[in-house]
């Protein structure tokens, strides 16, 4: 019940944001609109096998960014280039540029230690540590930062509560993060993820194994970090996508096919195939 | 449609059934079998004096297998710690570093080939590179012998264990910015934290009874062995293999079935104890 009411009052806040940007009009917004991340010609290879072809795609900063499409058409590929995270399998391979404030992150001697702290990720299926929920958050932020103990408190609650979890794990703080239900689990990869300060979020997915109660809660909580981080979440769900992202993507067949502010995409969309898939004419 | 007879699947249904029934008969009876005959054998020269005294003479009084306990403690003790730490390491390499190059099927290759030398010739080797060089068997080379023959196992055990921890443990790690070590380590190595000390609990199980390498390498002695690294010392295996096969006498023969007795209680408590201690 009261999680109704607290949904009422997002979604409001989260309009009103939106109003003033559709009254400016498209010149003004594409003068203000600040890219975080820009990719140019990105092209993903499995082996011999190509699965991404020429995207070009700008996320906006302290946007959320949606990523839909059809299944296998290459959108968790896309999203597992932003930081690097497909190097720990032989025979990946992506060319072409992403650049992250700028600066391309395909380079080598890009230190993927630093890239991945400013670029965290939350998976479809959560991933708790073997280890403490305390743990699962501090063990992190200690490889990353130099805190006082009492410092890692603060930061490993305020993660916590900005993952919108603390209240349903206070008291479970030195169990094991495995003990946690699906959804709680989630919610501490989440918040394992902002603990560290990155600047982006890559969220793969992350309600596809979440019940609906949960998933609305992990919802609400996008809609507040997107303040503070930009995000890009890739979804099956294409209600979420509306409900939830500022700008979205549609890929098919390992290309964009049409990327705009969510609300054009959905109700007047450009190209055909993105019309028929939206309206669910599409197999 | 033709509807397939459900007569007919039901009967194989029947059949599978009884023939798993029949095996697990087969192979509870079994072990039921050795226990008893064991226990017939050797419950009766069982008793404080039998489990604390070292083993003596025949005739001499209250005789024991103390000393033999111990030394099969050590000797496999010892090949633990020789065998551990390259066996994990090589495990590590091979289910993190090593998936499908050239190196980890190589490695992986010669440790199956290690795990079907059979145990008499990993003694005979350790006798001919150990024990005639330095004039002497001892502990030592019995562990040297045990510890060739763990390498292996512990090293594909580890690797099994590992290859079992789904990589998204690994990609949760190293998207938070650990490093391939670190994550290895502290992450992965974690969550196989069970399998890797029961794998390696099993091992050490499993060449506690080892006969054959340690009649070059350890041999035997009465005595406590207080010199493992230049003298003969006292084991289990071996123990049992004197005194119920190249002895005359029958008080010699009851007290290798105690012995036998012992040892199997003790390889089921640490086998039965290990699994309760680390089920998931």
């Amino acid at each position: 019940m009261s999680m109704t009411i607290e949904r009422e009052e997002i979604a409001p806040a989260t309009m009103s944001r939106r109003v003033p940007i559709r009254e400016r009009g498209s010149v003004a917004l594409a003068k203000e609109r600040k890219i975080k991340i820009q990719t140019r010609n990105l092209c993903f290879y499995y082996g011999n096998h190509q699965s991404l072809f020429d995207n070009d795609l700008a996320i906006e900063a302290n946007k959320v960014t949606a990523i839909i499409g059809p299944s296998g058409c290459g959108k968790s590929t896309h999203l597992r280039i932003y930081n690097r995270i497909f190097e720990l399998y032989r025979g990946q391979r992506a060319t072409g540029e992403v650049l992250l404030d700028g600066k391309n992150i395909l380079e080598p001697e890009v230190d993927l230690l630093e890239l991945r702290r400013k670029v965290g990720m939350i998976f479809q299926k959560p991933t708790p540590f073997p280890m403490t929920v305390f743990e699962n958050i501090a063990y992190p932020l200690r490889l990353h930062f130099r805190l006082s103990r009492s410092e890692i408190q603060d930061r490993v609650e305020d993660a916590l509560r900005r993952a919108s979890v603390w209240e349903e794990v206070k008291e479970k703080l030195h169990t094991s993060g495995l003990a946690l239900s699906g959804g709680q689990q989630q919610r501490l990869c989440i918040a394992r993820a902002i603990a560290v300060e990155p600047e982006v979020l890559l969220m793969d997915e992350p309600t596809s194994a979440i019940d609906p109660v949960v998933t609305l809660k992990i919802e609400e909580t996008v809609a507040q970090l997107k303040e503070r981080f930009t995000i890009v979440i890739v979804t099956h769900n294409m209600q979420q996508a509306a409900r939830l992202s500022d700008y979205t993507a549609f890929f098919y067949q390992g290309k964009i096919v049409e990327c705009d502010r969510t609300e054009v995409l959905f109700t007047n969309p450009k190209e055909r195939k993105t019309e028929e898939y939206i309206t669910g004419r599409f197999s | 449609m033709k509807r397939r007879s459900l007569f007919y699947r039901r009967m194989v249904e029947y059949v599978m059934r009884g023939i798993s029934l029949l095996v697990l008969g087969i192979s509870l009876g079994g072990m039921g079998w050795i226990l008893w005959t064991l226990v017939t054998h050797g419950i009766s020269v069982i008793s404080w004096t039998f489990l604390t005294q070292p083993s003596k003479p025949y005739g001499v009084e209250n005789a024991g297998i103390a000393n033999a306990l111990l030394g099969t403690l050590y000797i496999t003790t010892v090949a633990t710690l020789l065998a551990l730490p390259p066996a994990v390491a090589g495990g590590i390499y091979l289910a993190e570093f090593g998936k499908e190059t050239k190196w980890g099927n190589l490695i992986r290759f010669s440790a199956n080939v290690m795990m079907g030398i059979p145990s008499i010739v990993v003694g005979l080797f350790v006798y001919a590179i150990y024990v005639i060089p330095t004039g002497s068997f001892s502990g030592f080379a019995g562990s040297l012998a045990l510890g060739l023959i763990m390498f292996p196992v512990i090293l594909r055990t580890t690797e099994d264990m590992l290859l079992l921890v789904p990589d998204s443990q690994r990609e949760a790690a190293l998207a938070l910015g650990m490093t391939r070590c670190r994550a290895t380590l502290s992450i992965v190595c974690k969550s196989a934290r069970n399998g890797l000390i029961t794998g390696i609990l099993m091992a050490f199980a499993r060449v506690s009874g080892e006969t054959a390498p340690l009649l070059f390498t350890a041999l035997w002695s009465n005595s406590w062995c207080t010199h493992f690294f230049t003298s003969p010392t006292a084991n289990i295996p071996v123990l049992i293999t004197e005194y119920t096969t190249n002895s005359p006498y029958a008080a010699m023969h009851a007290a290798g079935w105690g012995a036998a007795l012992v040892m199997m209680a003790g390889i089921l408590v640490l086998n039965v104890g290990v699994r309760w201690l680390f089920q998931e």
